[in-house]
């Protein structure tokens, strides 16, 4: 039996974000449903960023409402807030693994944290995590200095995941990846998101990963969510900013397939 | 929305029915663990194992790894286990569970203590013989950095130099001056204090001043540089390090050596001179006050005593040792901000070492320059 869940993973309404005299997030409204992957595209510089480390919590806001699992998120700190993140994880775009903390104990240190459980169970559940984002039991005795790219992703994944929350937030997992490596990693979010019923909230450029894995994509412009739905709605979109970016010379290439 | 996780066993025959229920997730680990295992016992007496899971609401990953666990047991002791009762959107879940923990790595085996402790030594000594090799090195390329600025005068970095003396000279002034001032006024007190004993309180004036000219000035100047600038020196390089700021350089066709280090450390031996004459002033003006309120000694004869007490041999002496002291310090600091690995640990450890290395080689190098001059009579 299914418990009973809010709809919506993340509700955000009329979002002001600002650093300034310059506003980044204009009324900006956007709902995630739970389940689903959703990809944000926009402009470089163009808030994309902006958006998810407001969503948690990490820079602070001018108006608005935003709600995460039904749950209202303050500022980063606050008791909303951290209530929040015991249900979240999230893939920071440089990886943000602890330097001085080794593979296996960076993903053990949400368990740790917050849980009380056996070492014996927490060196289990480290090595499990680690074979289901696709690395070997014996990466966990390496330091983050000694990974590769690739490598730090998953490694960050599998920390996001430690603690199985409800939604995973990614900020441009796949940049800097070769192609292959970057199709592995849809996979495995996919395959992840299946098994473990999780919400992604996925920002990325990668029109490969959008068109693969994403349920729905919104495209932010001007501050402003202008476009959401399925990839195939989204190419069809009127908007110019949206026209130009997915009937761009690079998304050309893509098109037969997307097509 | 949460519940508490159960689990009963209920023997049939010399099978068991293992029924957990509520919820199996993260957040009910500590109930899970001890559940999971008060039906070990049981588990291991049993023959054929059923494990029905209609009563399990919720299950994440940590829930079906410990449920894994007790299947794997079963299977493990040879028993028969079967599964029934995996609701549609947990079997994905189960299935993946089913994959992981299945080849652990080799366990590594502890070393034997007492090589563990050999091999520990002899690394420490082999590390002794690097840094010195570390040192040489960089004193070595420094000095070709620096013939090579002489050979072309226009490559030295004016404004990294300006900028570097501002920072570890000017900037330094202030404390420099507060803790001199203090070691000054702290001397002649304790001189005052003991010579009074045996009516000897002028010669208060002539400790103060060898004291503070020869010896320590130069050194107390030399150590709060080490803390102050030395430290600032390796926590900067290192970052570079660490940023691949360094690398980017030398693909540019620069010497790091002749951009970074070379700027830090002439600027570093241009202001310690400079700075143990500050500081020496005032660790003699400190003596001075000192003399004047606690010793009852006026200024006037306080400045006559001096002036018999102490010759320019004294305060060169003194003066001569701040270059080298700053030298070393530069290197040291330098050096070891190369030496950064990866990790914010990394950096942390190679700025103490910095610190402490360069206030212990500071000492030693002031120590020799004591025999020296003891030598050639100065």
């Amino acid at each position: 039996m299914q418990p009973v869940m809010p709809e919506l993973a993340i509700h955000v309404s009329d979002l002001v974000v600002g650093f300034g005299r310059q506003t980044v997030l204009d009324h900006l409204s956007l709902d995630v449903r739970r389940g689903e992957i959703l990809g944000l595209v926009g402009a470089s510089g163009g808030g994309k960023s902006v958006l998810m480390r407001t969503i948690i919590g990490l820079i602070p806001r001018r108006g608005g409402e935003i709600e995460v699992m039904g749950q209202p998120i303050g500022g980063a700190g606050e008791r909303s807030t951290q209530d929040a993140a015991a249900r979240w994880g999230i893939l920071f775009q440089q990886g943000a693994l602890f330097s001085s903390l080794t593979v296996r104990q960076n993903i053990q240190f949400p368990l740790r944290e917050n849980l009380v459980l056996s070492q014996g169970l927490m060196d289990e559940i480290a090595t499990a995590k680690l074979e289901m984002v696709g690395l070997r039991a014996e990466d966990g005795g390496k330091f983050p200095s000694e990974l590769s790219g690739g490598m730090t992703k998953r490694v960050a994944l599998a920390r996001a995941l430690a603690l199985d929350p409800a939604i995973v937030f990614l900020d441009e997992p796949t940049s800097g990846l070769d192609p292959i490596a970057a199709g592995d990693f849809d996979a495995l979010i996919k395959t992840l998101q299946k098994t473990l019923g999780l919400t992604v909230f996925m920002v990325t450029h990668d029109l490969a990963s959008l068109n693969t894995v994403c349920d729905r994509v919104a495209a932010l412009a001007d501050g402003k969510i202008v476009a959401i739905g399925p990839m195939r709605d989204l190419l069809q979109s009127e908007h110019p900013w949206v026209r130009a970016y997915f009937h761009g010379k690079r998304s050309q290439m893509l098109q037969p397939q997307i097509g | 929305m949460t519940s508490t996780p159960l689990l009963t066993a209920t023997p049939i025959g010399d099978g068991l029915e293992l029924r957990p229920g509520g919820s199996w997730t993260a957040a009910n680990v500590t109930s899970m663990e001890a559940l999971s295992e008060s039906v070990m016992a049981d588990l291991d007496r049993s023959k054929a194992v059923r494990l029905d899971m209609n009563g399990v609401r919720e299950l994440d990953t940590l829930g079906a790894w410990l449920l894994e666990k007790l299947s794997r047991r079963a299977i493990a002791a040879g028993h028969l286990i079967e599964i029934v009762g995996v609701a549609d959107n947990y079997a994905g879940l189960i299935d993946e569970v089913r994959q992981v923990n299945r080849h652990n790595p080799a366990p590594v085996r502890a070393p034997n203590p007492v090589l563990a402790k050999l091999g520990e030594l002899g690394r420490s000594a082999m590390n002794a013989t690097d840094d010195l090799a570390v040192f040489l090195q960089m004193l070595g390329s420094l000095f070709m950095a620096l013939a090579g600025v002489l050979r072309r005068p226009r490559s030295l970095r004016i404004t990294s130099l300006v900028y570097q003396l501002y920072k570890v000279g000017w900037q330094a002034i202030p404390i420099i001056v507060l803790i001199t001032f203090l070691i000054g006024a702290i001397i002649a007190q304790q001189g005052f204090f003991h010579f009074r004993k045996f009516g000897a309180e002028s010669y208060v004036v002539d400790m103060v001043g060898v004291l503070v000219l020869r010896e320590l000035g130069v050194l107390i100047v030399a150590i709060m540089v080490a803390g102050r600038s030395g430290s600032a020196y390796t926590a900067e390089l290192g970052s570079m390090k660490m940023r691949e700021e360094i690398d980017a350089l030398s693909t540019m066709g620069l010497d790091p050596i002749e951009v970074l280090i070379l700027p830090r450390i002439v600027a570093l031996i241009c202001a310690l001179p400079i700075l143990s004459f500050i500081g020496s002033v005032a660790a003699l003006y400190g003596g001075g006050l000192v003399a004047q309120f606690y010793g009852d000694m006026a200024p006037a004869i306080f400045i006559a005593r001096l002036h018999e007490a102490i010759s320019v041999t004294h305060f060169k002496v003194g003066i001569i040792k701040a270059p080298f002291m700053a030298l070393v310090i530069g290197i040291v600091a330098c050096s070891e901000g190369l030496r950064v690995k990866g990790s914010a640990e990394s950096l942390g450890r190679q700025t103490t070492t910095s610190v402490v290395k360069s206030i212990f080689l500071v000492i030693v190098l002031d120590g020799l320059f004591a025999v020296f001059f003891a030598s050639i009579g100065m």
